[in-house]
């Protein structure tokens, strides 16, 4: 099985520690992504989502991050001892990332086609004239222009931006690709051109993804599984199916209550009460116990076990199961 | 109609000067907002739906057209009355970190609009109203004396909403009010807004690109395209029979839940167009699969379709009786 599985998390830990406290980002994560695959994580702010794909990119800003457990095995090799050669040579080639806001991830001094360039070249030994005819294919491919090879990124729309952005990411043929909120920063006829994009092109390239997002909607139509993060942990973890009709967590429960449906009028939404609790300060037992319905005395106590195989989630009970029966 | 009618603007608009020319970030918009409703604003960024919100507060001076509130020409009243009219008008804005003096305590910031409208004569009853606020928007008495940056997202936009209904509105502009929040959150925001609209027989103007939460809280929805109102209608027929291009593939791009059933999306080409100096014609022509020479040529006109259901679209009613589909 481990054949054709790309990337492999276990049991990660990433703190940030300072004078005054230890936030706990990522508490206890495994994630397994295959080839080919689209693994959706779902989560509201400080979840450790980006967290997560930091360690992944071996990005964590260190001071205050450091990996304090785990593993992360990208094509079989434990990429927490790498050096940073090995690491410049994975990121872009193996590992590329899309991050949130495009009108930050390009540099704005050097005009976008050279710093397309500059990608290639730093990890191909292929000629000038190659490393341009490449990023020329690749931003036709994205819908960019070629003419627009000499324009800064001022001169680009956020939606050309986050373009341009994907066709970096994409340059070097990674076989996983990180897209951390890729289309919250846009509008949604403009976020159904840049998903449609990065579907197809991950179709022809055979490249699996991680897709960040706080949108269960775009993970639904973009994603095969989906993980939803709560507190540094992965709370539930299935296919887009299986857990969108019957989520077993109260966590994705309250999740899907508290979203307003398009082709549903009459629901009333139902928050989640609270909010998420400080990394620095989590509570014991379960992370979620403060703001779940359900909570008793031993989710107080002690920390859930995973339960379930295909669909596993993190809880001391299952409530939902006997209720669809 | 006629007397529940609460804010009505006329061929209203607001223009930016930039360099290159005018920037036309409201274009000659006529919107009615009856008393008690919700009149969801949505569209792209930068399609103006933000300034359409301001300059119907006043809080941007009109380049031309008129705002009528309850009847009374908004443009014409002088500062001191303006004043006094903002007793009536409130915004909420998107961001609830940037809207809070980080230096006052929550209890001075929703106290200040109090003291500035001298509602109240003594502090006591200042602050008995405060409290009386903090607990309408479910907020904890000990966070009185609190600092903004002790609090959550969500819990700033209570102390938002509160500060906005100390004196007593009667209209108030949501600004993308949730867009910040986290969805758990959000809908602690939303379940707030509509039941102290029930409460208070508010009436909003509900602004966001976010559609299913506007077609949750709105009655109506006016839909914008680069500084023009395209489209409006209640919100069941806007999302049952929508008139406009636009507006359909608007609807058909929001990401759905439903795992069941895959909606095909239309995927438009190309990106909104420049709202400097904008040609004559449809403003969608460009993006719009159906646009004809009389499209590029001539501005459509915003005319009732069917009743309360409002359209700019020289191709309405081939869209309304099928002749037009998109390509799926």
């Amino acid at each position: 099985m481990e054949n054709n599985v790309v990337l492999s998390i276990k049991n990660l830990h990433v703190h940030y520690v300072t004078a005054d406290a230890t936030a706990k980002a990522v508490n206890g994560i495994d994630i397994e992504v295959r080839e080919g695959e689209a693994l959706g994580l779902v989560g509201e702010t400080g979840a450790g989502k980006t967290t997560t794909a930091l360690s992944v990119m071996q990005l964590i800003p260190d001071p205050p991050g450091i990996i304090v457990d785990g593993e992360i095995n990208f094509e079989g090799k434990n990429v927490i001892y790498n050096t940073d050669r090995e690491n410049q040579k994975m990121r872009g080639n193996g590992i590329a990332m899309i991050f949130q806001d495009p009108m930050t991830a390009l540099n704005p001094i050097m005009s976008v086609g050279d710093q397309l360039a500059e990608v290639v070249l730093t990890h191909e030994k292929i000629s000038k004239a190659e490393a341009k005819k490449r990023v020329i294919d690749l931003l036709e491919i994205v819908g960019v222009k070629s003419d627009r090879y000499d324009d800064y990124p001022h001169q680009f729309s956020g939606g050309q931006k986050q373009r341009v952005v994907i066709a970096m990411s994409l340059l070097c043929n990674p076989r996983l690709l990180i897209a951390d909120e890729p289309t919250t920063a846009l509008d949604v006829t403009i976020q159904a051109q840049v998903l449609d994009i990065i579907n197809k092109l991950r179709e022809q390239y055979k490249m699996s993804m991680i897709l960040i997002t706080h949108d269960l909607g775009v993970v639904a139509e973009t994603c095969d599984n989906v993980a939803i993060m709560y507190a540094g942990h992965i709370v539930e973890k299935g296919t887009v199916r299986e857990v969108y009709l019957h989520p077993k967590h109260p966590y994705t429960r309250g999740l899907f209550d508290s979203i307003p449906k398009l082709d549903d009028d009459a629901t009333e939404l139902i928050p989640i009460e609270g909010a998420i609790s400080n990394a620095a300060d989590l509570p014991t037992g379960c992370y979620f116990h403060p703001r779940c319905k359900y909570c008793q005395e031993i989710c107080r106590r002690e920390q859930p076990p995973q339960q379930g195989d295909a669909h596993k989630f993190m809880c001391h009970f299952d409530l939902f199961s006997k209720e669809e029966a | 109609m006629g007397n529940n009618v609460l804010i009505e603007t006329k061929r209203l608009k607001k223009y930016f000067p930039v360099p290159a020319g005018f920037l036309h970030a409201v274009d000659d918009v006529n919107l009615t907002i009856n008393k008690g409703e919700t009149i969801g604003i949505v569209g792209e960024s930068g399609c103006g739906k933000s300034t359409l919100g301001r300059v119907i507060l006043r809080l941007h001076e009109a380049t031309s057209g008129d705002v009528l509130y309850d009847g009374m020409n908004v443009n014409d009243f002088t500062d001191d009355e303006m004043r006094y009219m903002r007793q009536n008008m409130q915004i909420i804005f998107q961001d609830p970190y940037a809207s809070l003096n980080p230096r006052m305590t929550i209890g001075q910031i929703i106290e200040e609009p109090l003291k500035l409208h001298k509602m109240y004569k003594t502090a006591e009853e200042r602050r008995k109203r405060v409290e009386e606020l903090m607990q309408l928007v479910g907020l904890p008495m000990r966070s009185y004396n609190q600092y903004p940056h002790e609090f959550d997202g969500g819990r700033r936009q209570r102390v938002v909403i509160a500060r906005a209904l100390s004196i007593n509105p009667q209209f108030i502009v949501c600004d993308e009010p949730v867009s910040a929040l986290d969805v758990s959150v959000q809908a602690q925001i939303l379940n707030l807004l509509m039941e102290l609209q029930k409460k208070m027989q508010l009436t909003y103007m509900f602004i966001s690109h976010d559609l299913s939460v506007v077609k949750h809280i709105s009655t109506n929805i006016g839909v914008m395209y680069l500084g023009q109102l395209i489209e409006k209608a209640p919100k069941n027929e806007i999302f049952n029979t929508p008139l406009h291009p636009y507006t359909i593939a608007l609807l058909s791009a929001i990401p759905s839940t439903n795992v069941l059933k895959r909606n095909k999306k239309i995927i438009l080409k190309g990106e909104i167009t420049s709202p400097i100096n904008p040609k004559v014609g449809c403003r969608f022509a460009a993006r719009c699969p159906f646009a004809t020479d009389r499209c590029h040529s001539e501005n459509p006109v915003f005319e009732e379709a069917r009743p309360d259901h409002f359209v700019a679209c020289h191709r309405w009613k081939e869209v309304a009786d099928g002749t037009l589909k998109f390509d799926l």
